[in-house]
């Protein structure tokens, strides 16, 4: 290992109450969400489901400044060895790893229906006998007419990649370069450049979310592309639906940094809490390049 | 200089806090070790005791205890359990206390971060086990709960099932990114990788397959909770979806799932033979290269769980072959176990009897395995008792005998106690005898084609089944013996050397037993 001198100082913190707070937060609002879930199927009214989720809410926004802060403030005191800053890295990366492979789950399926259930419903190949089911139905992408269209009514069009998800595209790509060059400027200290590189991503940011909100209201009101209307709709939605929530996830990480690089935190040798919020904001970018190319154009 | 600074708590920098709060707030990997631990027993007790109930209930032919319904949720519940609950705690409580000790560091690379994961889980699992209570009554879809069983078919807790699901996919992601941090980054000086005792090697892999895999089975759930509230059609093939699809996202992780629960059984055994066979152990580079083939391949078999569900016959031989591969790096980890044990000066305490007993019956459930990858001979299998036989003997005398053994090798280091030999070998012998009794028979019935899942069976089946259900309540009031010694020996018992084993190897015997409260504030140098 690289020095002994950061073993010694490693930072062992002491008892937190955070986790607990954490933990009781995360299942009030799963208990929460899950309630509301079943009595809206259920058609139940007057259900204390999004009030609990609220309560919930409420405790893990309480953790997340508390946790969130103790970490910045052991931080800003000196207490983490360059040891500590690794473990922070490695932490990240995987975390981002395990991003990478929830991704992954909902483009697997993508693909695989695509490439084979989709195909084999249409009577193609060794497995076409599954089209005995739905006699006459012809698969296509983007899947204009569903086996049970009755059930599941189709979209009249899908959205067209070349309209508002090439502007998507182009902001969110922009958005990487920018905060790059914010990132750049923090290294080089330079803090007026770097708070304006970095309002100008969360800018960029805030354009692609009002335009990703247009384009879902598009889908729903004029083309009929919902959730119900098939695996087209399930596949889209998923995919960008979780898409938009990371963007809004990393949007809100870039406003705690904007916040925190105007009070002052950060220096041009020590600020892995905006790097890591750089990480995020480029594997959203990257998983926006991949969804752009096989749920928009393909 | 102490790597622990103080918050105004200026005892904690000699030892614990008192009371409920040392557990509720704690961030010492020992404790949050010790939790863990005792978790897992507790659900290996709740989920035993539902496996009581799945034999009280095939005692005989006919239904005499349970309603099928009920039988339904028993089985779900007790797949569950056991797998979330019970193995997977466990070796996450052994890795959060034997992996700071191994490589020589202070304590795990995220402290409050670990105590999140731990808490996690009698959240996640008091939501589950709450679902039995529940209108309609919990998941009673198998623990596989494919779709459209637990979509369309499911009772409303699913719902809760999927949280709780969720609960433990963060629980297993953070603690397997702490367990990749600390193993990367706070090894003491000189401790490379290639020197990394077994058991720490084992679960650096094991964590990477967590985080590469919980995230799918998030995904999967996720998907299950969209097609029951939101209409959408992934596994509903009217909408264009395919309920097969659930089974090959769900088999992506559960296929990886398997070699979580019986890497780091690998490595603890791989620290265990050799000590009671006094001689190094064979191998060592190979073990971890066959560790890390068994980590790739688990990626590239899943479908052998889904050779009867209709795949096209080039999916089926692919497989079947990747399937057939595996057997050969758990070959070389046999072999080297054996070739340990050769021409040793063996002792057989506790931790060794449970581990020789791992090397034999892990390997017949392996063969069994071997058996159930042949594509054409599964569709005779696929459903029955024989599966049940093979992944009880990769499970119970693999993951299960693998942490008994862990738990006997190490608690004289835990407790600064001896437990008691006699009764640990009995412990050992009622076991094996009773999982033999409980399990073997079920090669027999299934081959002749007795279901897997249902309540009730042919008259035929009889006798061997009243083995089973004698032999299952053999192993699980053998159980309670085990609480026994283990409270024996933390609240007395022979005082424990630093190194109670001859043969031990590793650092964690360079401290005193009980260990410290902190230990390795300062690194040790490793030569």
């Amino acid at each position: 290992m690289s020095s002994h001198e950061s073993h010694e100082n490693y930072y062992v913190p002491a008892q937190s109450k955070w986790p607990i707070v954490a933990t009781i937060g995360l299942l009030v609002s799963f208990y929460g969400v899950g309630t509301w879930f079943n009595d809206l199927s259920a058609g139940r009214e007057g259900s204390n489901g999004p009030l609990i989720f609220f309560a919930g809410g409420l405790i893990l926004a309480w953790m997340l400044f508390g946790w969130f802060g103790n970490v910045i403030k052991e931080s800003r005191s000196g207490l983490y060895s360059a040891q500590m800053d690794r473990s922070f890295r490695w932490g990240m990366s995987w975390f981002i790893f395990s991003e990478v492979m929830f991704f992954a789950a909902f483009f697997g399926a993508l693909f695989y229906v695509r490439t084979w259930a989709g195909p084999w419903l249409g009577g193609e190949g060794d497995k076409g006998v599954a089209n005995m089911l739905w006699e006459g139905f012809e698969y296509s992408w983007p899947l204009l007419q569903n086996p049970d269209s009755k059930l599941f009514p189709p979209p009249s069009a899908v959205i067209d990649p070349w309209h508002l998800p090439l502007v998507n595209t182009i902001l969110l790509v922009s958005s990487s370069v920018t905060i790059t060059f914010a990132h750049h400027a923090l290294k080089k200290n330079h803090r007026g450049p770097l708070k304006a590189w970095l309002a100008a991503t969360i800018l960029l940011a805030l354009a692609f979310l009002f335009f990703q909100v247009e384009e879902y209201i598009e889908a729903y009101t004029e083309l009929g592309l919902t959730l119900g209307s098939g695996i087209y709709g399930a596949t889209f939605f998923m995919l960008t639906g979780f898409h938009g929530a990371h963007v809004t996830l990393g949007t809100i990480i870039l406003i705690v940094m904007l916040v925190r690089i105007t009070r002052g935190h950060f220096s041009a040798d020590q600020h892995f809490g905006f790097e890591a919020a750089a990480w995020y904001w480029h594997f959203v970018d990257v998983v926006w390049l991949g969804l752009f190319v096989f749920v928009y154009v393909l | 200089m102490s790597a622990v600074i103080d918050h105004g708590h200026t005892d904690h920098h000699h030892g614990p806090a008192k009371g409920l709060m040392r557990w509720v707030l704690t961030t010492n990997h020992k404790d949050i070790g010790t939790m863990y631990l005792w978790f897992s027993f507790c659900m290996f007790l709740l989920g035993g005791s539902m496996a009581m109930v799945i034999r009280a209930e095939l005692f005989q032919p006919g239904l005499q205890i349970v309603q099928p319904e009920f039988f339904n949720q028993m089985t779900t519940m007790h797949g569950l359990i056991m797998v979330f609950g019970a193995v997977m705690p466990a070796f996450v409580g052994l890795a959060n206390w034997m992996i700071p000790l191994m490589i020589g560091a202070p304590d795990m690379a995220l402290p409050r971060m670990n105590n999140f994961s731990f808490w996690l889980l009698p959240a996640a699992f008091g939501l589950l086990v709450s679902t039995l209570f529940m209108e309609g009554g919990g998941p009673n879809f198998g623990w596989t709960f494919y779709a459209p069983l637990s979509t369309t078919y499911g009772p409303e807790s699913t719902t809760f099932f999927i949280f709780a699901v969720h609960l433990m996919g963060i629980s297993s992601i953070m603690g397997a990114i702490n367990v990749v941090a600390t193993i990367l980054n706070l090894r003491a000086p000189g401790m490379t990788l290639m020197k990394m005792p077994l058991f720490v090697w084992t679960w650096l892999i094991t964590a990477f397959l967590l985080i590469a895999v919980m995230p799918v089975l998030a995904g999967c759930v996720t998907m299950m909770l969209m097609d029951i509230h939101f209409g959408t059609s992934f596994f509903n093939a009217a909408g264009g979806g395919d309920p097969v699809l659930f089974q090959h996202v769900f088999w992506f992780f559960g296929h990886p799932e398997v070699y979580i629960m019986i890497l780091p059984a690998f490595g603890a055994v791989s620290s265990i033979i050799p000590a009671f066979a006094r001689k190094p152990l064979f191998g060592y580079t190979s073990m971890v290269y066959a560790t890390a083939s068994i980590a790739f391949l688990s990626f590239i078999v899943w479908a052998h769980h889904m050779f009867t569900v209709g795949i096209p016959l080039t999916g089926e031989l692919f497989f079947m072959y990747a399937t057939m591969l595996i057997a050969v790096p758990t070959g070389v980890k046999v072999f080297n176990w054996a070739s340990t044990m050769w021409q040793g000066s063996m002792t057989f305490e506790a931790p060794m009897l449970f581990s020789v007993a791992f090397v034999i019956l892990f390997t017949i459930g392996g063969f069994s395995g071997l058996m159930l990858a042949i594509a054409p001979a599964d569709f005779q299998y696929h459903d029955t008792y024989f599966v049940v036989a093979h992944f009880h003997y990769v499970l119970v005398p693999g993951a299960i005998f693998g942490i008994f053994a862990s738990a006997y090798y190490w608690l004289p280091k835990w407790t600064g106690h001896m437990y008691d030999e006699t009764l640990g070998k009995l412990h050992f012998w009622m076991s094996f005898i009773g999982m033999n009794l409980a399990f073997f028979p079920m090669h027999f019935v299934g081959l002749a084609g007795m279901p897997r899942r249902i309540p009730d069976y042919n008259m035929m089946f009889a006798n061997f089944n009243m083995v089973s259900s004698i032999g299952a309540f053999m192993f699980g009031a053998t159980q309670l013996l085990f609480l026994f010694i283990v409270i024996k020996c933390i609240r007395g018992g022979k005082p424990a050397p630093a190194k109670p084993w001859d043969g031990a190897e590793g650092l964690e015997w360079t401290v005193p037993s009980p260990a410290p409260y902190h230990t390795f504030s300062t690194p040790p140098e490793v030569k």
